[in-house]
């Protein structure tokens, strides 16, 4: 019997198999077709201070295995995310959740992270920093340095639980922004969030997403991703979740062999729904089949 | 909603640009007209979601227009393929706001779940007209069907090849109904607005991810707060509509 387990900061979770934020909803879509405590966990869908409805549509574009998406961060704001969406999900998933947090400013992630904290199901604090910070210029906060290392600590103040900050491949050189969220404190990182992308409608002769541009995912971006984990791994000592692309049960391996500790599984939920059930079902075959008995201990085994 | 694998039992073209393909399998969870279903094709990452026209125990028909490379591989699929298909997908017509005389308006590829709706609002004992726009004759289809169904039909072409020249409105203004429900392009659904007497539901479509709720790529928002085309909707009722 091979052993999927995983300890993701402090927490010991069954396989290394999450959904994405953003792909997942809160849960209860995918509840309905399966039992979601199969997973490790899943990140919940990215939560701000205040309700969002997001960008114009059309907000999804097809490319060649892949899409781009520009939702916005559509969501209800955090205080409907506790008082509904965190109920309902109580009723089909027993596990420690991951609670993925945006903001558009210092204070509205200490707000929120705070608010969140708090909530029991919540094992995780998963720290979206790829939104643009509206007291700077509309700059990404993940693209400086000095930006990230200042929401981490912001965060950190306010939280108890282990706090992971998810980075935007977006840069020159994202080993820099790594060790600034760690030397703040940051319990663990998870990369990497869509590429900036676009597509042009040859009919219409103008962008298919309304807001023309928007983050690239699936398969397409994997090599990308693998290459961005395993330069991160040896940048930095906490663990690192991976993701970009990873659709079967081989990819989270090699994501595990460049230096993750768990994977999350994105765009793949949305073209099967059971995508994230199927990788957890043959995780232990394909673990077999290339000889690993107990898979934490190929974390960083390609280095 | 279900993930299933069909059987391509028949896959033709009947109209300009417009093919009917029929599916065989587990139909079990479409369970209102004016849903949908979303087909994995070979060589594209996203599922192409396509309205249901028709559906028996054990056959699905869908009637596609090729509007882009996707509908354009989709008529390509030969008889005997196996298709991995997500059904049961969005919330489907209401039928029992119809009244006794309800009118259905449809508008090119808007046209196909008009049909079994109008099946479902004539088996409830109701008296249906439909009104199908299209562009010219050689894109009519479904018409006859429509008839032997014992619907009453009115068609228009914008170039004057067949039927009443112009538009779907420049029928329904001299009609008489209790209800209407429709289907078809953003222009035609701004017109129906402008002359529509009654309450009725719209079909809308958009762009989507995943075409079950999960993305929120096809959001819109409504009167009664946001709403997922590919979940809430595509229907969406007249009064909760933001233009």
């Amino acid at each position: 019997m091979v052993n999927t387990k995983v300890n993701l900061c402090g927490i010991e979770i069954d396989n290394p198999v999450i959904p994405a934020s953003g792909t997942f909803g809160f849960g209860y879509e995918f509840a309905e077709l399966y039992d979601i405590n199969c997973l490790g966990t899943f990140s919940f869908k990215g939560t701000t201070k205040d309700p969002r409805f997001g960008n114009p549509t059309p907000r999804i574009a097809e490319c060649t295995a892949g899409m781009i998406n520009s939702v916005g961060l559509q969501n209800p704001g955090v205080e409907r995310v506790i008082d509904e969406e965190l109920v309902k999900l109580k009723k089909c998933f027993n596990k420690p959740v991951m609670a993925n947090i945006s903001g558009f400013s210092l204070d509205e992630y200490i707000y929120t992270c705070e608010k969140i904290d708090e909530q029991e199901q919540v094992g995780w604090l998963e720290v979206n920093i790829s939104c643009p910070n509206v007291h700077g210029g509309g700059m990404s906060f993940g693209t400086s340095a000095k930006a990230a290392a200042e929401v981490t600590k912001a965060v950190k103040a306010v939280t108890k639980k282990p706090v992971i900050i998810k980075l935007t491949p977006n840069v020159t050189d994202i080993t820099e922004i790594a060790k600034a969220c760690e030397s703040e404190g940051a319990d663990g990182l998870s990369l990497i969030n869509t590429l900036l992308g676009m597509r042009i409608d040859l009919k219409t002769k103008k962008p298919v997403i309304a807001n023309k541009m928007g983050g690239f995912s699936g398969a397409a971006i994997k090599p990308v991703a693998v290459r961005m984990v395993y330069q991160v791994y040896e940048a930095v000592k906490i663990p690192i979740v991976g993701m970009g692309g990873a659709s079967t049960a081989q990819d989270v391996i090699e994501f595990m062999l460049a230096g993750a500790t768990a994977v999350e599984i994105g765009a793949a939920n949305l073209i099967d729904p059971f995508a994230s059930k199927n990788i957890v079902d043959s995780l232990p075959e394909v673990m077999a089949k290339y000889g690993i008995n107990n898979l934490s201990e190929y974390i960083g085994g390609a280095h | 909603m279900k993930q299933s694998f069909y059987n391509v039992i028949s896959n033709e073209r009947i109209a300009k640009n417009t093919y009917k393909m029929i599916l065989s399998g587990d139909t079990s969870d479409l369970t209102a007209t004016g849903q949908f279903v979303n087909i994995k094709l070979d060589g594209f990452y996203l599922r192409r979601p396509i309205s249901v026209c028709d559906w028996d125990e054990t056959t699905i028909t869908l009637i596609y227009k090729v509007v882009g490379d996707g509908t354009e591989k989709m008529a390509e699929i030969e008889v005997g393929t196996t298709l991995d298909v997500l059904t049961g997908l969005g919330n489907g017509y209401n039928t029992q706001k119809s009244g006794d005389k309800p009118l259905l308006i449809g508008g090119g590829v808007g046209v196909p779940p008009l049909f079994a709706l109008c099946k479902r609002l004539i088996e409830e004992g109701k008296e249906v007209s439909v009104v199908l726009g299209f562009n010219s004759a050689e894109e009519i289809f479904l018409k006859d069907d429509f008839e032997k169904i014992g619907a009453k039909v009115y068609i228009t072409t914008a170039d004057g090849s067949f039927g009443t020249k112009g538009f779907v409105t420049d029928v329904i203004k001299d009609l008489e109904y209790t209800y209407f429900y429709t289907c078809g392009p953003m222009p035609m659904f701004k017109a129906i607005e402008s002359v529509a007497t009654t309450s009725g539901q719209y079909s809308f479509e958009e762009r989507m991810g995943c075409g079950f709720g999960a993305c929120m790529g096809c959001s819109c928002k409504t009167k009664y707060g946001n709403k997922r085309i590919c979940k809430d909707g595509p229907v969406l009722e007249r009064e909760e509509i933001v233009w």
